[in-house]
């Protein structure tokens, strides 16, 4: 198990360079000067040169790369041009709300759709699935913003039951938390769920006709016995690996999902950071997602091994 | 979006092109949502393309004494703080929406094809280019399409080939799993022992089998197209704000949730029919073309 973990971890490295690769190029092709920036706009160009020659940037490419790449795995993400702060620094700051988001979403997407997915396949072709399989369409269809927005509408201007916007630690109180988070969790868990509710259905479709969930069912077992014990854990690693891929919905939906509420998130500091043309921190964000995408997939391959014991490293 | 489709095993069962589309017939007729889709769809078009002549004014016209009226007889949707009249605008933000989203599918598949086609029967290519797309796919659509704007200026076009660019992995994942099973059936086989040239088999025997699935893939890279082009014209690296587009209305009246909320409403219904069209015509197309996932999903 342990040398499936490290061999699998060292499979990661080649998606991981492409990754450095293709955001080094990224601020390497980018229009604005850091050095020009710095000196300011009234700068003679020798001054400009000298912080150019200081911070490397009249080196070649490949130099650039692989002193970036150093400065990379020393946990150096660069200096943000319009803050001049690290950029680990300005992620830092604003981990707690997007990891709070994330989390809740995941949590309570999860909670929903596999139930939901589990009852739909059970009652194949009953209401419950028609309402799930019609939910997992329009769940697909609905943008993440556009969804937010007539929550919001609903639930914070027309009924006023919850906050239009905003975010509140946890540290202040757990209502307080929580009210701010579950229409954003919403907005962004919708697609999440009805892609996972999806899969489980058909996965579970899949399984249900085996011979063994027969069996377990001719010899008097629960009918809930069987759905969960016998069925969904054999049904569980296309849903398992759904979960992981779908990450990136919630990744790519936090951005949007943190402008819409307000949510001072890594998301809301990309776009500030695209409409200043702040490049390092939209290099360093792309870093720190896809690696967390990454991670968390190679999480999911490895849990293979819970569902199915069949499966050994 | 292209990512929360499932991911289709594709399954390859050679058809000629006529029964193919007797099956995209009768499964058409089977699924009425794909029909109520498809129509929707044609719609759409219709109001993209006959624009002017549907009841609009000039979508840029600003003016100030009408600001912010709700929507009435003379106004439909209402007007925006610019006192530019919402219903025009939304209507002419149709043409965006459908122009990126076809773009991008035509786009997308096209050189999506083009890579997995090679990558799938040069074998020291496939190790390579299956790396840069797995490292590409790596990042969420929605960030990797948000940083190639970052370093462009903001137009259409640039728009249309970042969320192409996004989508590309997807389609090369697809045609080259395609063909990595197509070149073990025997009329392939037969074609290489009769010493049929590489480019001739990709063209005569793989690449006729490719299209189902691809048609079907790249009714999603639409709709996902369409979503992400939204997104971005809403956190403000998209389409250019001069034009309407209907990311563009939302972000425009995003501080007027409270007072206007109408504003928001409909071009957000707009943008989530037109997606929910292209998705209901996508399921269609894939049982059509796709017996045994159609059966699954």
């Amino acid at each position: 198990m342990l040398g499936y973990t490290l061999r699998r971890l060292a499979a990661t490295i080649p998606v991981r360079g492409v990754v450095a690769l293709f955001v080094f190029s990224l601020l390497y092709l980018s229009p604005a000067d850091p050095a020009a920036i710095i000196a300011g706009h009234i700068a003679p160009e020798e001054d400009i040169a000298k912080i150019r020659a200081r911070l490397g940037l009249d080196q070649p490419y490949f130099i650039r790369f692989g002193t970036w790449l150093w400065s990379l795995a020393q946990g150096d993400l660069g200096t943000s041009i319009f803050t001049g702060l690290p950029v680990t620094t300005l992620i830092g700051q604003r981990l707690e709300p997007t990891l709070a988001l994330t989390l809740c979403t995941l949590v309570v997407a999860v909670a929903l759709a596999v139930p939901l997915g589990v009852i739909a396949a059970a009652r194949a072709g009953g209401w419950i699935d028609r309402v799930v399989m019609a939910v997992s369409v329009v769940g697909f269809s609905v943008p993440v913003f556009v969804l937010a927005y007539g929550l919001v509408l609903l639930f914070a201007v027309q009924l006023e039951w919850l906050p239009v916007q905003g975010y509140t630690p946890l540290k202040e109180g757990f209502w307080p938390f929580l009210r701010h988070m579950i229409l954003p969790s919403v907005a962004l868990g919708l697609t999440y769920m009805a892609l996972i509710a999806r899969i489980t259905r058909a996965s579970m479709l899949d399984v249900l006709s085996q011979d063994y969930v027969r069996t377990a069912h001719a010899k008097g077992l629960a009918p809930g016995t069987v759905l969960v014990r016998h069925a969904l854990k054999n049904a569980a690693v296309p849903i398992v690996t759904i979960i992981g891929i779908g990450i990136a919905l919630l990744i790519g939906g936090v951005v949007v999902t943190e402008t819409v509420f307000a949510i001072p998130g890594i998301g809301r500091l990309v776009v500030d950071a695209i409409l200043r043309r702040d490049y390092p921190i939209i290099q360093g964000v792309t870093l720190l997602f896809s690696a967390v995408y990454v991670l968390v997939n190679l999480l999911v391959d490895l849990s293979y091994v819970f569902f199915d014991p069949r499966i050994r490293y | 979006m292209a990512e929360a489709n499932p991911a289709s095993p594709p399954v390859v069962t050679p058809v000629n092109s006529g029964t193919a589309w007797r099956r995209l017939g009768a499964a058409l007729r089977r699924h009425p949502t794909a029909i109520a889709g498809g129509v929707t769809l044609l719609v759409m078009i219709l109001v993209a393309v006959l624009a002017p002549w549907l009841g609009t004014v000039d979508p840029t016209d600003v003016s100030p004494i009408r600001r912010l009226k709700p929507p009435s007889a003379e106004y439909w949707f209402g007007t925006d703080m610019l006192g530019r009249d919402v219903y025009s605008r939304v209507i002419y933000g149709t043409r965006v929406s459908l122009t990126v989203g076809l773009a991008v599918a035509f786009v997308a598949t096209l050189i999506g094809l083009a890579i997995g086609l090679v990558t799938g029967f040069v074998r020291w290519l496939d190790a390579i280019v299956m790396r840069v797309m797995d490292g590409l796919m790596s990042i969420p659509s929605v960030l990797l399409a948000i940083a190639l704007i970052a370093l462009t200026k903001a137009s259409l076009t640039n728009v249309i080939a970042a969320i192409a660019i996004a989508e590309i992995p997807r389609v090369v994942r697809l045609v080259r799993s395609l063909v990595l099973q197509l070149r073990e059936q025997p009329y392939v086989e037969a074609a290489v022992a009769s010493g049929t040239r590489v480019p001739m088999i990709l063209l005569r025997h793989i690449l006729p089998n490719t299209v189902a699935p691809l048609l079907v893939q790249a009714t999603y890279i639409c709709a996902s197209a369409m979503i992400t082009e939204a997104i971005l014209s809403f956190i403000g690296a998209g389409t250019p704000p001069n034009i309407p587009s209907w990311g563009n209305i939302m972000a425009e009246s995003r501080s007027l949730i409270q007072i206007a909320g109408t504003i928001l409403l409909f071009p957000g219904i707009f943008l989530s029919l037109t997606v929910l069209s292209v998705n209901l015509l996508g399921d269609g197309m894939r049982d059509a073309l796709d017996p045994r996932l159609a059966r699954r999903l």
